[in-house]
């Protein structure tokens, strides 16, 4: 198999379905010849022409919007936003329209909304923002959040194919980061279904897209302890039983985000582990996430603020000895 | 893609073109806008009785926007409909007595009780349900137009929007995109003078039919009240979009006359104006222009009268939604697509001189 960079492997994940289906077609800012912001798109609008490649103009809700009405005519747009926070420019047509039309209307709204997302950069206040939560609040909307080159391209085919609105957040931070064995033509990686990174028994460490990583160093030697690093892949749906059937084995739970904390996938995780699993729980369930701050620019700054392999370290020791 | 080409923006009212509509589709109009008034009539009785949760929105004045701009419509173009255009409803097929049941929150509605008032499209009859928030449904059908322009389809997609949507900024993105594009897409402006109580001066400072020479296509203003003369632009505007000529923005300026709401007493709207417009009440102009030319009307009426009182029957018949159902159908698991309906403009369609649609 040849071995890709997560952001290749969305790449050859968005040619292939454009050569899988005709009416799978790419929309946003510079995602035309000029491949987009982080040359995710580089190469397609010389496959694909310029017309499934459309340049749009700095317009988010037009560029949402009209994905919408694409979408229940037929087609299968993909929007790039540029960079996951300008989604809130967006935020209208997702989720009063597009969330809530099959409910309402049963239409279904097959778009993709991709979102580079994530700190670690100085991107700033305005270029690093995780806001899946956000999301996880309208009802009718998916959200799902790759770690790995493989489920990268994946999981983009099932959200290309699902008959809803996706949201597809990529992790900037690991774009070129990242490298592994991605399989060539079509496969889908099903919604819905946890992925253990790593088996273990003494504890479960949850986390999804970059914090994956963050959490398999933290825990790589952790005086011989044997953590289960479950990696989330989608947070709606939200696998559920994936997430019980762990905590029931290992008894203790930190789970980690890089987006802020209250009311967060962390809050949501801890609150079903708690009505469901409270009778099999050995300690606390512990989080370890940003905390409920902007993302500063200034390096130390931004690492004061970022969830760092130390803190997840410190966490989980502390929990194993509980 | 097409070369955008910057017009300057027409506003002088367009002649009606009466040579392309039969003895038979005029009175179809004024079927169509009786029919929207004796349902919102009927409606407005039911809020009354407490029939309807909620609160109530109709189109009261401004039956010939809707009726006009919608019967210029083929069978496979789409729209997606404002909650004072009752009649492109009808038109495009939907009973009264859905229209009824759904305000009344009921099954047989349009929506099954998910959403109320004139909150709903029909998606076997080619419609995309607005929301609230407005001008929303603009981008909305700017997509709706890319489908078919990407498909090499000759096909229109028609959205309605209000002044007050125009100053908002989703309403630029939409007229920006649909330009630069030269999208198949026909935008109406209902210009009813008022955004709840926000009187026109208040909400822009020159028409807005003029922005359309800005973003590179055709702007025309019409006589909102004439449902002859909104035709005549739409069907012009239908034509230019299925032959590759991109938008139109069409300004029909009208007067609502009700309130916002059954809640809201127009305690702000000059008793001077609503008395002006109220002589130019659409249907009455349009049943006189006819009675000038010796058409009968009389058994119009009479028929539309008869069909509220079934429709109002069989709604009032339709059971409350179970709350257990509540739950069902936040996510699609197919891909259920707007359909092409049956609907009574394929009666007008055939008979026009060009377009595909017939």
């Amino acid at each position: 198999m040849p071995e890709l960079t997560y952001l290749e492997a969305i790449s050859d994940g968005l040619r292939e379905e454009m050569r899988h289906d005709e009416s799978v077609f790419c929309l946003g800012q510079d995602i035309g010849s000029f491949g987009g912001a982080f040359k995710v798109t580089e190469g397609l609008a010389d496959e694909f022409g310029a017309d499934r490649m459309w340049d749009t103009p700095l317009a988010e809700s037009a560029i949402v919007g009209a994905a919408v009405g694409a979408a229940v005519e037929g087609m299968r747009p993909i929007a790039e936003m540029q960079f996951a926070d300008f989604i809130a420019c967006g935020f209208d047509q997702l989720v009063n329209v597009a969330a809530k039309m099959h409910y309402r209307q049963g239409l279904a709204v097959p778009l993709v909304v991709r979102l580079p997302s994530g700190g670690g950069f100085s991107g700033g206040p305005f270029h690093s923002q995780n806001p899946e939560a956000w999301f996880l609040q309208a009802p009718g909307l998916k959200v799902v959040a790759p770690s790995t080159p493989e489920d990268a391209k994946g999981l983009l085919a099932s959200a290309v194919r699902d008959p809803n609105p996706v949201l597809y957040l990529e992790h900037k931070h690991l774009y070129r980061r990242l490298r592994g064995e991605v399989a060539k033509g079509r496969y889908e990686t099903p919604l819905g279904g946890v992925r253990v990174a790593r088996p273990g028994s003494d504890l479960t460490l949850v986390a999804y897209g970059a914090m994956v990583h963050t959490a398999l160093e933290a825990v790589e030697d952790l005086d011989g302890a044997r953590v289960e690093v479950l990696d989330l892949r989608t947070l709606c749906p939200l696998d559920r039983e994936g997430i019980l059937g762990s905590v029931r084995k290992t008894g203790k739970v930190v789970v980690l985000h890089e987006a802020t904390r209250s009311c967060g996938v962390g809050a949501e995780v801890c609150a079903l582990i708690a009505e469901e699993a409270f009778e099999d729980l050995d300690g606390p369930v512990v989080r370890v996430t940003a905390p409920d701050l902007p993302i500063p620019f200034s390096p130390p700054l931004e690492s004061a603020v970022l969830p760092q392999v130390d803190q997840v370290r410190e966490a989980c020791r502390e929990l194993l000895e509980y | 893609m097409a070369t955008p080409t910057t017009r300057p923006a027409q506003l002088e009212p367009q002649e009606a073109a009466t040579a392309e509509l039969t003895v038979d589709d005029r009175g179809e109009l004024l079927r169509y806008m009786l029919l929207m008034r004796a349902t919102e009539e009927r409606a407005l009785n039911l809020y009354r009785q407490g029939q309807v949760p909620g609160s109530y929105y109709d189109g009261r004045g401004q039956e010939a926007v809707s009726v006009g701009s919608a019967f210029a419509l083929g069978p496979r173009d789409r729209a997606c409909i404002l909650h004072r255009d009752l009649g492109a409803h009808l038109i495009r097929g939907v009973t009264p007595g859905r229209v009824l049941a759904q305000m009344m929150g009921r099954l047989g509605g349009v929506t099954d009780g998910r959403d109320g008032n004139m909150h709903f499209g029909d998606r076997h009859l080619g419609c995309v349900g607005m929301v609230s928030m407005l001008p929303d449904m603009a981008p909305v059908a700017c997509g709706l137009a890319l489908a078919f322009q990407m498909r090499r389809e000759q096909r229109v997609a028609m959205t309605w929007f209000g002044d007050g949507s125009t100053a908002n900024g989703q309403w630029h993105e939409a007229m920006n995109v649909a330009g630069i594009r030269q999208l198949p897409v026909v935008f109406v402006l209902e210009n009813n003078q008022f955004a709840y109580s926000t009187p026109n001066e208040l909400e822009f400072v020159r028409d807005p039919v003029e922005r359309a020479a800005a973003y590179g296509f055709e702007g025309v203003k019409v006589d909102g009240n004439d449902v002859e003369a909104v035709f005549a632009a739409a069907a012009a505007a239908c034509d230019r979009a299925r032959a590759g000529g991109g938008p139109t923005l069409i300004q029909a300026e009208t007067m609502r006359m009700h309130g916002h709401g059954a809640h809201d007493d127009m305690s702000y709207v000059p008793p001077e104006l609503f008395e002006r417009w109220a002589n130019r009440d659409p249907i009455e102009l349009f049943e006189r222009r006819l009675g000038a030319e010796g058409i009968e009307t009389k058994s119009i009426h009479i028929a539309v009268e008869d069909e509220l009182e079934r429709e109002t029957a069989w709604a009032l018949a339709q059971p409350m939604p179970d709350p257990a159902t509540a739950t069902e159908g936040v996510f699609a698991t197919e891909d259920p697509v707007l359909g092409d309906g049956h609907a009574p403009w394929s009666r007008w369609a055939p008979r026009a001189k060009e377009g595909p649609h017939a």
